[in-house]
């Protein structure tokens, strides 16, 4: 298992309230799934991502990252885990404005000691694979959105993690530009990478083989799904037109089977 | 994440806010300009002093006869004729901190040339005089020992009496009487200025010892070895206060003096005054020093109030950083080599800055300025210094921000 949670709860003071935003959440999720984090805003899930994703610590409960033990872990270990094993992507891309899209994609190269030369190299290889090679001395300004989301994938992908952790990736995105986006998740999940994807559209969970539905920091539901094909999707749509893209997404998608119900859910 | 690279983040970070770090820097540059040009003044300052002390001679010391008691009351030093040509000679052999030790005899009276005359201080002694007041010859050259042996009749004009009687014309060859005695004058001297009390030091004449006392001062003089003064030159290094011991003590066994008895003659040391010159006009630079140091700890407020305000407005950028594996101390040493960095620029410029105005003070106001490397180092020290200051504060507090908290910054 990449990750392994038991029984995590996560409390807010807000003044003289306490939040429950995570209220003992306990999922494992194997090296290779493409799992969609589906819920509405306050649900917990996002909680949970930042969770797993190191960047918060629970108040309670059992975090084993790729084996290891989270809980004890100093926030520079955790930033060590953050830089080597886990690529973030986030609805508003975070890209450093005024710099260039390479030197936002060598970022994390920086913090983990890796020559100018070599990190250079690495970081136009993503690019490359992100199909931005020719833009690579473009700032955030110079691009749209799509190439941004594209450019911060990329920055994802550099130091080469095991987990890429997407929050609301396709949010600030046209329909067409994230089925582009979700299309290269999907090559990287089959490339070996595990991706973890938090949204509220049906239309992007579906792209996901399995669905973890949060309510009230609960996970209510956890379901494995037949992915669409974004690709396949993309190209419906462009040899079809924009009319038919609601026909092209419902013909790519086999039907979910709701018999089958998530043994992974214990909590 | 290594130094070079921090730098070049740093840097970067500088340049996509040009205006806002120019204004930043502005503190510094006016600070450490400000102190580099108050310093070089100060500096100007001392330096003259010290090269006044220099026209004087910080290492004479006088030798003055001692003065003798007349019903009771004590008379002035030089009343009584106690020192003697031979305490000179004395002097200079046996007295290892030594240079040169001139025997004078002084008086005043008219220097007539042609119809022209002027009323001047005429002085006997030995070529060594020159050398011990580091006197040099402007035109013409100085009398010689065999002169002085010979009683010849040669004088040394100074500046004022050559300017009283010859005007611009050159003085050198012609005849001067002196109290009615004619003296070939064989050199003109350099201009020396006023002393420190204010007293024209060119108003005088130098002749031979020999000649003044045989031929022109005469009286009782004639017959004896006696002088007024002794002009003695310590040597460049010889230690000052041991030097005047020795010679406090062989003039002591010259005079033949018991241990119970007073000095019959003075010693004068002119460094004394000077030094305490010398120390008021330290007083003076430390002062404009001090003040200009005031506007740097403003210029380094100023560059905490930016830092500050830069860490408030990239915190997301800070929220990133650290999520794709920044540690604290990254953080940190980037905001503070931030910092540094606008200090140490400002510092250069201020530099470059504060050397051009003191160059411009001493054209335009006409003092003498000399910029000093320890104060151009000092500046830059200090600057790096506020920087580090002033500048981890903020980005401590940087450092700090919990990542998710960062990141979700508006």
């Amino acid at each position: 298992m990449l990750i392994e949670t038991h029984d995590l709860t996560k409390v807010y003071h807000l003044g003289e309230t306490e939040v429950h935003a995570l209220a003992g959440v306990s999922v494992d999720i194997a090296a290779g799934e493409f799992v969609a984090v589906m819920g509405p805003s306050g649900s917990g899930k996002s909680t949970f991502m930042n969770v797993i994703g190191c960047l918060d610590v629970p108040t309670s409960g059992a975090y084993r990252f790729n084996g290891e033990d989270v809980a004890g872990l100093s926030t520079d270990e955790l930033a060590g885990i953050r830089n080597r094993s886990i690529g973030f992507v986030f609805q508003q891309f975070n890209l450093l404005p005024r710099t260039s899209a390479v030197d936002n994609v060598e970022l994390p190269l920086l913090y983990s000691g890796v020559p100018a030369h070599e990190r250079r190299e690495r970081a136009l290889q993503k690019l490359e694979q992100v199909g931005l090679y020719s833009r690579s001395g473009h700032h955030p300004a110079q691009l749209s959105g799509g190439q941004q989301q594209r450019v911060a994938i990329a920055r994802a992908l550099v130091n080469e993690p095991k987990l890429i952790l997407a929050d609301e990736p396709t949010g600030a995105l046209d329909s067409a530009t994230s089925l582009e986006v979700m299309a290269l998740l999907q090559e990287l999940n089959r490339g070996g990478i595990t991706i973890v994807v938090v949204t509220h559209e049906q239309d992007i969970a579906n792209f996901a083989s399995r669905l973890l539905a949060f309510r009230d920091g609960r996970v209510i539901a956890d379901t494995r799904n037949a992915p669409a094909d974004a690709a396949a999707a993309l190209a419906a749509r462009r040899t079809a037109g924009a009319d038919a893209i609601a026909v092209a997404a419902l013909a790519a998608r086999p039907p979910a089977d709701p018999a089958w119900s998530g043994p992974a859910v214990r909590g | 994440m290594n130094f070079l690279a921090t730098l070049r983040v740093a840097l970067s970070a500088l340049r996509v806010n040009k205006l806002r770090s120019a204004l930043t820097m502005l503190g510094i540059i006016i600070g450490v300009g400000a102190v580099i040009t108050m310093v070089a003044v100060g500096a100007g300052a001392q330096a003259r002093v010290e090269d006044q002390i220099k026209s004087l001679g910080s290492n004479l010391i006088i030798v003055l006869s001692g003065n003798f008691t007349l019903g009771g009351a004590r008379q002035g030093s030089g009343t009584q004729p106690t020192i003697t040509e031979d305490d000179a000679y004395a002097l200079q052999r046996e007295v290892q901190g030594v240079q040169v030790a001139a025997p004078s005899l002084r008086g005043s009276g008219q220097v007539v040339f042609g119809n022209s005359n002027w009323a001047t201080q005429i002085q006997g002694t030995t070529p060594e005089f020159l050398e011990a007041r580091q006197w040099e010859v402007a035109s013409g050259k100085a009398f010689d020992q065999s002169q002085v042996d010979s009683a010849a009749k040669v004088v040394l004009l100074g500046q004022t009496v050559a300017k009283s009687l010859f005007g611009e014309a050159d003085p050198v060859g012609e005849t001067v009487r002196i109290r009615r005695v004619p003296h070939q004058v064989v050199g003109l001297l350099e201009r020396k200025g006023q002393s420190m009390i204010g007293q024209d030091q060119d108003d005088l004449v130098l002749i031979p010892i020999t000649t003044a006392r045989k031929r022109v001062l005469g009286g009782q003089q004639v017959k004896s070895r006696n002088v007024q003064s002794i002009t003695v030159r310590v040597r460049d290094g010889a230690d000052m206060p041991a030097t005047e011991q020795e010679m406090r003590d062989l003039m002591r066994q010259r005079h033949k003096l018991s241990a119970n008895q007073e000095d019959d003659f003075f010693l004068r040391n002119l460094s004394e005054v000077l030094a305490a010159q010398e120390a008021s006009s330290k007083v003076l630079a430390y002062l404009l020093a001090a003040i200009a140091s005031v506007s740097l700890v403003v210029g380094g407020i100023g560059i905490m109030n930016i830092m500050l305000v830069s860490v408030t407005e990239r915190t997301r950028e800070i929220g990133l950083r650290m999520a794709v594996g920044a540690r604290g101390r990254d953080i940190l040493t980037q905001f503070l080599v931030e910092a540094v960095t606008l200090a140490l620029i400002g510092g250069l410029i201020g530099i470059v800055i504060g050397g051009a105005a003191s160059i411009a003070v001493g054209y335009f106001a006409g003092w003498r300025t000399e910029v000093s490397m320890a104060s151009v180092v000092l500046a830059v020290g200090f600057s790096g210094a506020i920087g580090v200051f002033f500048g981890f504060y903020p980005a401590r507090t940087a450092s700090r921000l919990a990542p998710i908290d960062a990141l979700r910054h508006e």
